[in-house]
């Protein structure tokens, strides 16, 4: 669990979508190892935060420190730390021209650049162990959504990264596929990945993060173990938004 | 003797259309290579690479080949001095090839990027996120996939090439159009004949090239 120094650090970090002021003042620290679900009404700017972290989108002001570093503008370094930190994004996004086994080894092999044969065995453990292995011949338009965000995660972890970002990752998935992706996540988290979730699945924040960050209208409002945020909410903005969703 | 068994007439007719396809073959290489090139520029970040792609493609895309043709023998050869071969005929070719290439380029780096436009952000955003560079993005993700969206439009860029060719005869290369004006020059009795073989060879070639194109484009297409 949490040791040491934290490994992503926001600090008073501004983003402007034009005169849309989507992070204010947001800072926010995530320990080695912790699980922080940051969850919020839509526009509330919580898939931003989740991709400044690795400058998908840049940021107007402030800092974000990975690993004890500042983030890089661009180039190489800005490369090499973004090959550090998985993503998994609410639509897959697989390299849909290469299989699902050329789609988990192209960042190791290309990036990294590593021996083929090496990541081919690496990367056919990833997809057993997220129960794809028999269709990695196969091409991502031929799977499943649900199929096609596990195989996501199984690319993100190629990389062997000290983080893994997820977006909304269950978002545009059918509701029976929800169950499977969520299950790769929780093991993920019980095996001390440090992970930061962007999600509407409170049942994954109550029982798998060890945070819970509520934010609105770009705001960071609240953050607490999932506990005592679900039952006994702080800001008058998350009971009126917990109000909504777990009334039904 | 008959306009068709006189056999320096079938030789006049066979050199006319080797040059076609000769000028074809290496036109369309030039303009693929830079076209792409091209169009790399024109999605690149850097803004001055961005105004040259853009450059080109606004002026070789509004000249008329003829002028860029001439320009290539005029301007190029005659008043600047570039020669390409002392052979005179194989001279106008590659000066022939140049103006095709620049010309055609502009037209492919258009279509590539109608392509590019094809491929979602999120096929780049997921490339940048497991660290690939703007040119491993764009080399490995985007113009893969780009390519095979373009690849019916590039056909119909290829054969406008194809026809295009016939204006170097223009700078006096003996390609088809000028074998058919020497032929019926020399055989004024059977104009229309003559003026069908033509007009009929290019039809038989490309006609089918175009359907090859379409067959391939529908095998490559990227399902998603």
């Amino acid at each position: 669990m949490p040791t040491s120094e934290p490994l992503i650090v926001l600090d008073g970090v501004n983003k402007y979508f034009g005169p849309l002021h989507v992070l204010q003042d947001v800072s926010l620290s995530v320990a080695r190892g912790e699980v922080v679900v940051v969850i919020g009404p839509s526009g509330s700017g919580k898939s931003t935060l989740c991709r400044a972290i690795n400058r998908l989108e840049p940021i107007n002001s402030g800092t974000i420190t990975f690993d004890g570093q500042t983030l890089p503008a661009e180039g190489k370094a800005l490369a090499r730390l973004r090959s550090e930190v998985g993503m998994v994004f609410q639509s897959f996004n697989l390299f849909a021209h290469k299989t699902i086994l050329q789609n988990v080894m192209l960042g190791p092999v290309k990036v990294r650049g590593e021996k083929p044969a090496a990541v081919r065995e690496r990367a056919m453990a990833l997809l057993d162990r997220v129960g794809i292995a028999s269709q990695a011949e196969k091409y991502p338009a031929q799977l499943s959504g649900g199929q096609q965000q596990r195989v996501a995660i199984a690319r993100a972890l190629a990389m062997q990264p000290k983080a893994l970002l997820f977006d909304e990752p269950t978002s545009a998935l059918d509701p029976e596929m929800v169950g499977e992706v969520l299950d790769v996540m929780t093991s993920l988290a019980r095996e001390g990945m440090t992970m930061v979730v962007v999600t509407h699945e409170m049942g994954f924040a109550r029982h798998a993060a060890n945070r819970v960050v509520f934010m609105a209208d770009g705001q960071l409002v609240e953050s607490a173990p999932p506990a005592e945020f679900f039952e006994n909410p702080k800001s008058e903005r998350a009971r009126d938004f917990l109000s909504k969703i777990l009334t039904h | 003797m008959d306009v068709f068994s006189d056999p320096t007439n079938i030789d006049v007719y066979v050199t006319g259309f080797l040059w076609i396809l000769k000028l074809t073959a290496a036109g369309a290489v030039g303009a693929l290579v830079i076209g792409v090139v091209l169009a790399a520029m024109r999605v690149s970040p850097v803004p001055v690479l961005r105004g040259f792609g853009t450059l080109w493609v606004n002026t070789f895309r509004n000249t008329p080949l003829t002028l860029i043709v001439f320009f290539c023998y005029f301007g190029l050869f005659s008043t600047l001095g570039l020669s390409l071969a002392d052979d005179i005929d194989l001279n106008n070719y590659w000066l022939g090839v140049i103006g095709l290439a620049v010309y055609t380029a502009a037209f492919v780096c258009e279509a590539i990027r109608s392509g590019i436009n094809t491929v979602p952000a999120g096929q780049a955003e997921a490339a940048r996120a497991i660290g690939m560079s703007f040119f491993q993005t764009l080399t490995m993700v985007i113009l893969p996939q780009a390519g095979r969206a373009v690849v019916a439009p590039l056909g119909s860029i290829f054969i406008a090439l194809a026809k295009n060719a016939t204006i170097v005869g223009t700078i006096g290369l003996a390609e088809s159009s000028n074998a058919m004006k020497e032929l019926i020059n020399a055989n004024g009795d059977a104009v229309i004949p003559i003026f069908l073989v033509f007009a009929g060879t290019f039809a038989i070639v490309l006609i089918p090239t175009g359907y090859a194109f379409g067959w391939l484009a529908n095998r490559l297409a990227v399902k998603r």
